[in-house]
């Protein structure tokens, strides 16, 4: 394996993913990322000089929807998904910037 | 201070669209609606859920980008910026970094020492985030995700401005063109429109620029004005006891008049853009673009240049005029009406202008028609009812819409024209007061004045004072 997975990378892509792993998944995940990044360097390894960066994996363009209202007030089966609610909001743990 | 330093600006500005629906959804973008009730699985993030691209919003963001001079971008994509807020249900904002839609453009703005290009950086379309109330009672914070998904545009300036002067008329001129083009209402304080200022300093000569601050929830012109005032002072303190600017995210306070720095630490800036496989590219074809060029509408600078030549009326009355979409409508319609350009541009930019000061109001809240504003032009001109009750009856005009023909008929306004009617009250005046009468023969030309408003008194206001001093002259003429 080429691509070395150091702690500090692990914690830090931990913290944007909010993850919190043990030491047996971290070494695990260390593993299979340093697989991942060597995948990628063989996929580099392509000469794509020329070649235009696919933007999407359909070749098509242009998919639109027009300015019309068409959905009613579900607010009863949104929330049914939420965990918790109060007064027709999600109710989420204590948030402030 | 020994040293001398320059102020250099930013703007990044947020502006809601006026579209019916959100971007990626049909669920309506209305205001003020209970919490939640327009709201679908897209733009709660449920898994699996797909967005499909509002086409109205992609003419709007072009509609700016034309009006601002930028280049269109006619192949376009969206990214995914990726963070957890749980304002974010899906956590990433479908946005555009690799691809924004214009590119490099500019507004003019007029500064002390003449006209002054800013340069516009960007300006790419994404969606807005839901909302967050604060419940104090259970200690925890409520999610309303009916803005989740609403259509925003991001106009990114080049760091073009030195003060908050040139800050304001930025987005004064923003304001007016996006107003203009009907793409937002760009009200401040609604958040329909939202400055965000990146600000640093550096010494007066230098061209390196200094580390940068962006700062936040900033809602009025005055707000943005004193957190530039404060975020400049704060700097220089910082580089005058030699310690270092460090660059980060603040958030003013408007009520203390002072900014703290955001949490940076645990949400690092990391946003691991990425195309968004969801959503196929926009391909702008050279027919769609002229067809949106086709349907702008005209804008302030030429709307300044045609009022002059046709409808004659001084550059000033025109400035004021096309200073909000509302009154150039007016105007317009109005004139069209009653063929008076110049008794309409004083009606609107005296009475009016005295009214909406009077009761705090934006023009955008003009409800008044055209149509009755043209009647009152008419009643005056014909000297049916005389200024002073021209000004009464337009203030009903502009608070309830009246019409002034039937209100004018109703309670009894219609200047008198009767010429004896107008005889025996000046003669009744002149009886009831001789010290007046003696201190006009007199000479005393004031007094003159108390018998003119004595007898519009007597005739409650429904004489022409023109024809009151005319026949008090004569009377008294007639007694020497």
């Amino acid at each position: 394996m080429a691509n070395v997975i150091t702690d500090e990378m692990m914690e830090y892509v931990g913290i944007l993913a909010k993850l919190e792993l043990s030491k047996t998944e971290r070494e695990q995940a260390k593993c299979d990322m340093g697989r991942m990044l060597d995948y990628i360097d063989k996929l580099n390894e392509l000469d794509t000089d020329g070649v235009e960066p696919m933007s999407h994996i359909f070749p098509i363009h242009n998919v639109f929807r027009e300015d019309i209202v068409k959905n009613s007030d579900e607010r009863d089966a949104m929330l049914a998904n939420a965990p918790k609610t109060k007064d027709g909001a999600y109710k989420v743990p204590k948030t402030i910037e | 201070m020994s040293r001398q330093y320059e102020t250099v600006i930013g703007l990044e500005v947020h502006v809601e669209l006026a579209t019916k629906t959100k971007i990626f959804c049909a669920c309506s973008t209305e205001f003020g609606g209970a919490p939640n009730t327009h709201t679908c699985p897209v733009c709660t993030g449920m898994p699996g859920a797909l967005p499909v691209l509002n086409r109205q919003v992609v003419e709007y963001a072009i509609a700016v980008g034309l009006a601002t001079n930028c280049t269109i971008n006619q192949c376009c994509k969206f990214d995914r910026k990726n963070y957890f807020y749980p304002d974010n249900p899906q956590n990433y904002q479908i946005s555009q970094l690799y691809e924004p839609i214009c590119r490099d453009g500019y507004v003019e703005i007029d500064t002390p020492s003449g006209t002054k290009k800013i340069g516009i950086h960007e300006i790419h379309m994404e969606e807005d985030a839901g909302k967050l109330m604060h419940d104090e009672w259970e200690d925890c914070s409520l999610v309303d995700f009916n803005r989740s998904g609403v259509p925003l545009i991001e106009i990114v300036s080049e760091p073009d401005m030195r003060d908050a002067k040139e800050v304001i008329a930025y987005l004064d001129k923003l304001r007016l063109i996006i107003q203009y083009l009907g793409a937002s209402d760009c009200k401040l304080q609604e958040g329909s429109m939202r400055a965000d200022v990146n600000l640093s300093v550096r010494e007066t000569g230098s061209t390196r620029l200094g580390t940068r601050t962006e700062m936040k929830n900033l809602n009025s012109f005055k707000a943005i004005t004193r957190a530039i005032e404060g975020e400049r002072e704060r700097q220089i303190e910082l580089l005058e006891m030699g310690k270092a600017v460090v660059q980060e995210t603040r958030r003013w306070d408007d009520n203390k008049e002072s900014s703290y720095a955001m949490r940076s630490k645990e949400d690092a800036q990391d946003y691991r853009y990425f195309p968004e496989p969801d959503l196929v590219p926009v391909w702008i074809s050279d027919e769609w673009l002229a067809q949106i060029r086709a349907r702008q509408p005209e804008l302030r600078t030429q709307k300044l240049i045609r009022y002059k030549k046709e409808f004659d009326i001084p550059d000033y009355d025109a400035q004021i005029i096309t200073s909000a979409k509302k009154m150039a409508d007016l105007f317009e319609a109005t004139t069209a009406i009653c063929k008076k350009p110049k008794k309409v541009s004083n009606w609107l930019m005296v009475e009016t202008m005295r009214l909406m000061k009077e009761h705090e109001m934006e023009a955008e809240e003009l409800t008044f028609s055209p149509k009755h504003l043209a009647e009152l032009i008419e009643l005056t001109d014909k000297g049916a009812i005389n200024s002073s009750v021209a000004k009464e009856v337009f203030e009903k005009i502009f608070l309830e819409d009246i019409d002034p023909l039937q209100y004018v008929e109703e309670h009894g306004l219609k200047t008198v024209h009767d010429e004896s009617v107008l005889r025996t009250v000046v003669e009744k005046v002149i009886e009831e007061n001789p010290q007046s009468v003696a201190d006009y023969r007199g000479g005393k030309e004031k007094a003159m004045g108390f018998l003119v408003g004595q007898t519009m008194k007597a005739m409650k206001g429904k004489a022409n004072p023109a024809a009151v001093n005319q026949m008090l002259k004569e009377l008294l003429m007639v007694g020497i």
